[in-house]
């Protein structure tokens, strides 16, 4: 079940983006930027959460769960530290997937050469 | 010509793109992909005993992995032209956009080139990801005390 869940849920956030790229004149680049707006701004209200409990793998995949990570790492440190510790904590569970893309990306350059 | 006529003439002669189909195969392909962070997550859980919390870590460390190795063997470009937003929205969208622009822009040296312009692309994921989890962690601290 929670195969479809993920299955349900991973498509209708992808849909919704291929639906305001071909209807309006926005680019790739703004729907991922809009897409972690809008993850971040779930979680003032804990709805990302919920969507992540229910679907799994298919609420955590798409790049709104990026937005959502990014405010509960600087959440979870403001307990501790308060305001201050919003910026303390902003990449703590994000950190993991920058630094292996910026990682993995840089060692591929050295690789591979451009495709025309 | 005047800039409303010259619009009529541009629109009539855009491709026009299939809305329906495009919307189905993001569907299916994001959908997909939702399937494949699952089975990943059940095979760190349960294959490897990983907690729940790392899982996630590996899986989206596997996905980003997997999206800039395809990216750099020079086939996801297909696959993304196709697929469209089933493959952009993911977290491959985002590893695919980083390694794309590292491999184009190293040929203009390591500093000016592959340093200035590795987050060209991903950048405002970052950017704005930053800005608005700040102000709405903010917003949440002072409404609900965190």
């Amino acid at each position: 079940m929670i195969y479809l869940r993920a299955f349900l849920v991973a498509g209708t956030i992808c849909t919704i983006g291929q639906l305001i790229l071909d209807n309006t004149k926005l680019t790739p680049g703004h729907i991922t930027a809009l897409f972690v707006v809008c993850g971040a701004f779930l979680d003032i209200f804990n709805l990302y959460d919920k969507l992540v409990i229910f679907a799994g793998g298919g609420a955590l995949v798409p790049i709104t769960s990026f937005g959502h990570l990014l405010i509960h790492g600087a959440l979870e440190n403001s307990v501790k530290y308060g305001i201050t510790g919003l910026a303390m904590g902003m990449f703590d569970l994000t950190a993991s997937g920058i630094t292996s893309a910026i990682v993995i990306a840089f060692i591929l350059s050295l690789i591979f050469k451009p495709k025309d | 010509m005047d800039k409303e006529k010259y619009q009529k003439i541009v629109d009539k002669n855009c491709p026009k793109e299939n809305v329906g189909i495009n919307a189905v195969k993001s569907f299916l392909v994001g959908g997909f992909m939702g399937i494949l962070g699952q089975l990943l997550l059940d095979i760190y859980t349960t294959l490897l005993d990983i907690p729940t919390k790392e899982a996630s870590t590996y899986m989206i460390i596997t996905l980003i992995f997997v999206g800039s190795l395809f990216t750099a063997l020079g086939f996801f470009d297909k696959w993304v032209s196709w697929a469209n937003c089933g493959l952009i929205v993911p977290i491959t969208g985002f590893a695919h956009a980083m390694t794309s622009a590292a491999i184009e822009y190293r040929k203009e040296g390591f500093v000016l080139g592959l340093g200035a312009n590795i987050f060209k692309l991903t950048g405002s994921v970052i950017l704005y990801g930053v800005v608005s989890a700040y102000f709405f962690g903010l917003i949440r601290v002072l409404l609900f005390g965190g």
